[in-house]
Parts: C-alpha cells; sequence; structure tokens
C-alpha cells in the first residue's frame, strides 16, 4: 500500500496538557508544512514520528506510513529521514564517509565508493570525497546533510527548519534542491517551520498548530 | 597592564608555585631517589654505585617472569573489562531511567576505599563467602568451605574483578563529565533515523568525539591496575605476587640492601606501564581506522537488545558486588558465632567493637588528622591557583593537564621508595607530616579535577556587577565566589578526603610503619584473618570516606535553605 504518512487522531500531552492534536495526510510526493510559533509542539511532533519522543511526553492515536503502523516500531526501523537545523554532519569523518554512513550496507567497498562518488556528483560536490566537513561552507554541508538521509532510502522526509541557519539566497536553492529530490522520489515530506515564505515556497498544503 | 609591586599582587603566583612543588617535587625526587637506589647507591645501606648488581639480582629472581605477567596481565585485563563495561553502559542506556537509578548507587562507590571494596568482594567470593554460603548445601552440597581457590588465584582472577568494580564507577562518572561537553543527542538523533542500533551509533560517531576526553582518565586506570598493591594483597596471587607487591616486600626487608633489589624492580615496573601505555596508545590509534572502516560498510547493527541488556547486567553486578560487600564486613564485625552454610550469624554482638575500639579510635584520629590536613591543604593551593588563573586570564593547557595528571601516571611503587630513602637521609621519614605531604601529592589532582569545572562556569557576570560598585577584587573572590560556590567546594573536599583515606602504599612507605591509617591496619589485619575485626576496619574506613560526601549534600542544603536560587546549581 502506497499510500503516505497518515495521522490518525494523533494527540501528544505533556503531562495532562494536549499539546499538539492534529489528524491529517500526507500524499507520495506531495508537501505539508506544518506551521506554528516557538514552543507549539513543531518539533515534539517530528520527534513522535521518528519515535524518539522524550519520556515527558505521552501519545495516542495512530501513525502510519504506506500502511505500516509506526508507532509500533522502534525508530530505527521506521524508515523516516530527517534533516534538523543544524547539518550535524560528524567531524571525525571524511565528506565520502558520512554519506557511506547514510547509504544501506550491501555492496562491496569498491560499489559502495562508486555509489557515494556518484551522489557528491548530484549534489555538485565531486571531487569532495576525502574532503574534512569542517571546511564546507554551511551550503555544502546542508547537502551533504540532505544526501546522507537520502542515501538511506528513506519512505519519509521530516525537515525540521532545515533552512533557517542559511541565508536568502542559498536558503531559496537548498530549499529548491531538497523539494526536486522529494518529488522525484515521490515522498511524502512534512516541512516543520516557522517561517511563512518557506512554507509557501513548499506550495503544498499549510496546517497551522 | 603593570601590576602594582606590593606584598599582595606578589602573593598569588606563589601558590601557583608551591602547588607544582607539591605535586611534582615528591615525584621527581622519589624518580631520582630510586634510580640511584636501583643503580646500586644507598648510601643508608652501605652501598655505593653505580652499579648494575640490584638489576642482576632482579633478573636472577625466579619469581621474575611470572610476576611481570601477572602485573601485564591483571592491569591491562581490569582496564579493558572496565572499559568495555562503561561504554557499553553509557551508549546503551545514558538518559534512560534505568540508568539514572543505576548511576544513584554508583556515585557514592567511587568514594569507598579500594581496599574496602576488596575486602568485601573477598567476604563474598572466597570459599566461606556469601555466595558459597548462599549456594549451600542445598545446591553445592559443601557443608564445609571447599577448597577452592576462588581468590588470590594464579591467573588474578579474583584481582581483576576487584579492579573492575572500582574502576568502572571511577570511568563512568568521567564519562558522563566529558559527555557534557560534545553534543551526544545530536549525533544519536542523526544515527537513530538512519536506522543504527543505540550501540553501534554511539560507537561509531559518539565516541571518537568522546574518547580524547576521557584518555587520560583511562590511561590512570591502566598504570594504577598494573602498579595496585593493596588490591593485590587482599585479592591477588602470593607465591609470586604482581610485581608492585613484590617491591614493597623487599622494601619492608630489615634488610637495608634489598632496597636496591626493589628500586630496580621499581624502575622495571615503571618501565612496564610505560611501555603498556604507549602499546595501548597504537591501539586506540588501529581500533580507530577498523572503526572507520567499518563505519564506512554501512551496517546499522540494530538488534543490539541482548549487548544492552548484557551492559547492563555487568553494571548492575559490579555494583551489587561492592554494596553487598560492604554489608558483609558490617555483618561480619558484629558477627558472634557464624559456621560455614549459614547465611547469617547466630546472634550479633558488639564484641568486637569493644574489643577493637581503644586502637581503631586512635587510627580513626591519625586518619582524619592526615586526611584533614593534605585536604586543607591542597584546597588552599588549588583555589590559590584557579584564582591566579582567573585573574590573569590563564587556561589550563594541554601540557598542564598532563602534569597534574603525572603523579597519578607514574606508578606509586616507581617514587614511593625514592621517596623514603630521600626522607629517610633528611630524618623526617616515619612522622605524620611526611605523610600528609605524600597524600598531598594524590589529592592536588583530583581536587584540582573536581574544582575546575564549576569555578571555571561561575558567572563572570556577577563579579563585573561588583566590581562595577566598587568590590576589590578579594571582596569579591570572598564574598562573592566561595560562598557562591561553597557546593563544589565542599564536594570537591570528600573527593580529597576520600583519596587521602585510602592511600596505603603512601602511608605505609613514607610513615615507615609509625603512622598507622585505618587503610594500613586493615591491609596489615589481612594476613592474620581475623574477619572480624577486618570488618571493623574496613567498615571505619568505608564510612570515613562516604561521611564527608553526605556532609557535602547536606551542608549548602542547610546554609541555602532560604535561598531557593543557591538550591540547584
Amino acid at each position: 500500500m502506497d499510500d503516505g504518512l497518515r495521522l490518525n487522531t494523533v494527540t501528544i500531552r505533556h503531562l495532562d496538557h494536549v499539546l499538539v492534536s492534529l489528524d491529517l495526510h500526507v500524499a507520495p510526493g506531495a508537501i505539508l508544512s506544518v506551521m506554528g510559533p516557538s514552543g507549539s509542539g513543531k518539533s515534539t511532533l517530528l520527534a513522535a514520528i521518528t519515535g524518539q519522543l522524550s519520556r515527558d511526553f505521552t501519545l495516542s492515536g495512530s501513525i502510519t506510513l504506506n500502511g505500516r503502523n509506526l508507532t509500533e516500531l522502534p525508530p530505527q526501523a521506521r524508515r523516516v529521514g530527517i534533516l534538523y537545523q543544524d547539518h550535524l554532519l560528524f567531524p571525525h569523518l571524511s565528506v565520502g564517509a558520512n554519506l557511506a554512513f547514510g547509504l544501506r550496507p550491501g555492496l562491496a567497498r569498491a560499489a559502495r565508493r562508486v555509489q557515494v562518488e556518484n551522489a557528491l556528483a548530484d549534489i555538485g560536490l565531486e571531487g569532495f570525497h576525502d574532503r574534512d566537513p569542517h571546511s564546507l561552507s554551511g551550503g555544502q554541508k546542508a547537502r551533504v546533510a540532505l544526501m546522507r538521509m537520502l542515501l538511506s532510502d528513506p519512505a519519509l522526509l521530516l525537515l525540521d527548519e532545515p533552512f533557517s541557519r542559511l541565508d536568502a539566497p542559498l536558503r531559496a536553492r537548498m530549499r529548491e534542491l531538497v523539494f526536486a529530490f522529494a518529488s522525484r522520489r515521490r515522498l511524502p515530506t512534512m516541512l516543520v517551520t516557522h517561517d511563512d515564505e518557506d512554507a509557501r515556497a513548499a506550495g503544498g498544503a499549510i496546517v497551522r498548530i | 597592564m603593570s601590576l602594582p609591586l606590593t606584598w599582595r599582587s606578589l602573593m598569588p603566583p606563589i601558590l601557583p608555585a608551591l602547588t607544582l612543588l607539591a605535586l611534582l617535587g615528591p615525584v621527581m625526587a622519589g624518580l631520582v631517589g630510586t634510580v640511584m637506589a636501583g643503580f646500586g647507591h644507598l648510601p643508608a645501606a652501605g652501598l655505593t654505585g653505580p652499579s648494575t648488581e640490584p638489576f642482576r639480582a632482579l633478573w636472577n629472581w625466579p619469581g621474575i617472569v611470572p610476576a611481570v605477567r601477572l602485573s601485564l596481565q591483571t592491569g591491562v585485563a581490569a582496564t579493558l573489562i572496565s572499559l568495555f563495561v562503561v561504554v557499553l553502559l553509557v551508549a546503551g542506556w545514558a538518559g534512560t531511567r534505568p540508568f539514572r537509578l543505576l548511576l544513584r548507587l554508583l556515585s557514592p562507590l567511587l568514594s569507598v576505599p579500594h581496599a574496602a571494596a576488596a575486602f568485601g568482594l573477598l567476604f563474598l567470593i572466597q570459599p566461606s563467602g556469601w555466595i558459597a554460603r548462599g549456594l549451600s548445601p542445598w545446591l553445592s552440597g559443601w557443608d564445609r568451605p571447599p577448597d577452592l581457590l576462588l581468590v588470590q588465584d594464579p591467573m588474578g582472577i579474583a584481582l581483576i574483578a576487584g579492579l573492575v568494580a572500582k574502576e568502572v564507577p571511577f570511568l563512568l562518572l568521567v564519562t558522563l563529565a566529558a559527555l557534557g561537553q560534545i553534543d551526544s543527542d545530536g549525533r544519536q538523533k542523526v544515527t537513530t533515523a538512519l536506522g543504527y542500533g543505540r550501540i553501534a551509533g554511539w560507537l561509531f560517531t559518539v565516541l571518537p568525539a568522546l574518547y580524547p576526553r576521557i584518555r587520560l582518565p583511562v590511561y590512570v586506570v591502566l598504570a594504577y591496575s598494573m602498579s595496585v598493591v593493596d588490591v593485590a594483597m587482599i585479592l591477588g596471587p602470593n607465591t609470586p605476587p604482581p610485581l608492585s607487591v613484590q617491591i614493597v616486600r623487599w622494601m619492608g626487608d630489615p634488610d637495608l640492601k634489598m632496597r636496591s633489589l626493589a628500586s630496580a624492580a621499581a624502575l622495571a615496573q615503571l618501565a612496564l606501564v610505560v611501555s603498556a601505555l604507549m602499546v595501548w596508545r597504537l591501539a586506540e590509534v588501529t581500533t580507530g581506522q577498523i572503526a572507520r572502516h567499518m563505519a564506512y560498510r554501512g551496517n546499522r547493527w540494530a538488534g543490539d537488545g541482548w549487548l544492552r541488556a548484557a551492559s547492563l547486567g555487568l553494571g548492575t553486578v559490579s555494583v551489587l558486588a561492592i554494596l553487598t560487600g560492604l554489608l558483609g564486613l558490617a555483618v561480619w564485625s558484629f558477627a558472634a558465632r557464624w559456621n560455614f552454610p549459614a547465611v547469617l550469624p547466630e546472634a550479633l554482638s558488639l564484641k568486637t567493637w569493644h574489643r577493637s575500639a581503644p586502637v581503631a579510635l586512635a587510627t580513626l584520629g591519625t586518619t582524619l588528622a592526615i586526611a584533614g590536613s593534605a585536604t586543607l591543604i591542597g584546597l588552599v593551593l588549588t583555589i590559590g591557583c584557579l584564582e591566579t588563573e582567573e585573574r590573569r586570564h590563564l587556561r589550563l593547557t594541554q601540557r598542564g593537564l598532563w602534569l597534574l595528571y603525572l603523579p597519578l601516571l607514574i606508578p606509586q611503587t616507581a617514587f614511593l621508595p625514592g621517596m623514603q630513602t630521600g626522607l629517610l637521609n633528611f630524618g623526617v621519614d616515619g612522622t605524620i607530616w611526611a605523610v600528609v605531604l605524600a597524600h598531598l601529592v594524590f589529592v592536588l589532582p583530583y581536587l584540582r579535577l573536581s574544582l575546575e569545572g564549576s569555578y571555571k562556569s561561575w558567572d563572570a557576570r556577577q563579579a563585573a556587577v561588583a566590581a562595577a560598585m566598587g568590590a576589590s577584587a578579594s571582596r569579591i573572590f570572598l564574598s562573592l565566589r566561595l560562598p557562591m560556590l561553597l557546593a563544589p567546594i565542599l564536594t570537591a573536599c570528600a573527593v580529597a578526603m576520600a583519596v587521602s583515606v585510602g592511600q596505603y602504599l603512601p602511608t605505609l612507605l613514607v610513615g615507615g610503619g609509625r603512622v598507622q591509617t585505618l587503610t594500613t591496619e586493615a591491609l596489615a589485619l589481612a594476613a592474620g584473618g581475623d574477619r572480624r575485626v577486618i570488618g571493623v576496619y574496613a567498615l571505619l574506613q568505608a564510612a570515613i570516606a562516604l561521611l564527608p560526601f553526605a556532609l557535602a549534600l547536606a551542608l549548602p542544603a542547610l546554609v541555602w535553605r532560604n535561598r531557593r536560587g543557591m538550591q540547584h546549581g
């Protein structure tokens, strides 16, 4: 069943106070923007979907991804890709090794290397395999983080204000790149932001919480 | 900016200089003394060198190969196992509820002296210990203690277990302190979303950033475990013993000439520790390369539930071993008749305590006097250094950190023999002040390490506000910084007291047998095997190390009971 992400009467409570209450559907290839001021529970909602909700919160309702009930799966098995505000590249691994870390296991080392080189070319970073991530510009780091996540072959894309640290021109290009990858792979995508422009540029439905 | 040249402005630099002298003076002088005696120059024994005779004698000692092998194998095994347990425990459980619970049980155990913990473990696992009693006779069929080498086994397994139980709390707390300095949550979020198992994700991405920050403490554990004396005397094999124990035996020989043999052995021990540290460093590099290679393969290792369970199990066992060990010490000290398979004594009595009280109380007094003096002197020096550095905007460099760790990395057996012969020449060995001086060497690093963080993270804006109102630097120090840092200062004092109380070899060698603390007394009783009296001394030893921690927690709460802003810092 390939019907994207469904949140069925999902309610997240903090202690006894209802933080988020939502019912929504994101079709494959569609983008949904979730907007709200800081503290409104946007990141908590993403944590509920990735399965990394802290113990202080309780979740009710069900979250399904292409028919699989995510709430029954451990976080590692959910195949949910997420991009954060910080690129969170591993500083002790080279750029290529960061990508290989994301790439699904299998294949011999040489074949993996080829895949990583191809992925680098996809984001315009040919020849960057052995570079220190620290030496990259902000935009380059963001692209590596995006590609590392895509290489893990996610079935859903979550974006936690991933553009807010970039300056305006870079931001527009990065947005285009992310949305292009998402629609090419027909990934359901949920963007969380407090920036109207991000939500408008996404072109999909907008939910305010 | 030039400072006005008054006695006040000259005061501060004296303290750092004194600290360095107190920290490294005895180590360096001791090493020189050991080198001279090791090469046959020991005027007190009528030996004038240089000669290689002591080394020839050491080489001809039939126990040399097994003694070296034992030191190496127990030290490396204890360090590897402790590090594995701690790394897996933190990787698999940090931030969870069981972890917090375990930590709450574990932190106070850090202050339990090694000897007390070792005695507790001994009472637990020896053939007539609690575990054997619990299994007898219903399961084992034993109606008398079995004839098994459960402790003091020739492989040193009991010794390794004793070291691991004590080093796990140390490495765990050190690791958690370092974990706060790196973004482990962020890394963990990414690895989890990429599908990595908790432990694998942590090992691949958090450990590489964390390990450099715990490297020195790991080296301390390795150097310590390879050259430990008190735990080895209690749990380790006797014939032959590990090299360090044999050094102490030779040092205690009435024939002063044996001290040159002991010094030669001490130098061999130093070389052994230095080589082990270098091999360890190489192994770190290789492990890092292998890990990066494995990370490239992208295997997720998601099914790590069994490994997490195993690590939590091991952590729990190591906590329970010390806790039940301490309980065992307590029960023995109050036991009346207690025959073998019975799990509990027939009756409890105060007889042992009454019998031991006169000597034990005097020893307790000496122990407290030494620990109190070393802590007080160390505290003045340490705060003096920190304040001076603060006023001159200096930071502890990596080299400074190595200097601080030096007394903990050089085996005690390598410099204490030299220190003793040096003090012998001045005629001040065997005095309580000489012992305080020796304890100071080990107290200073721990005081500094435990105060460093809170002293440096104190909000400097408070000082700026006060200075703007015209307060002098001394006034800011005395009426703002010190009171606000009451809790960390008391904790550091508690650590220092525990370190001093636990010292065996410095007290024994520098005290020349004339200064008795609870630790030396307990070890002296070990050979006699009177478990009730050992129970009394080991329990007192643990209590006197734990009590300051209780005070360090209680006092600030009492002093600041009407100041909400001071209650969670």
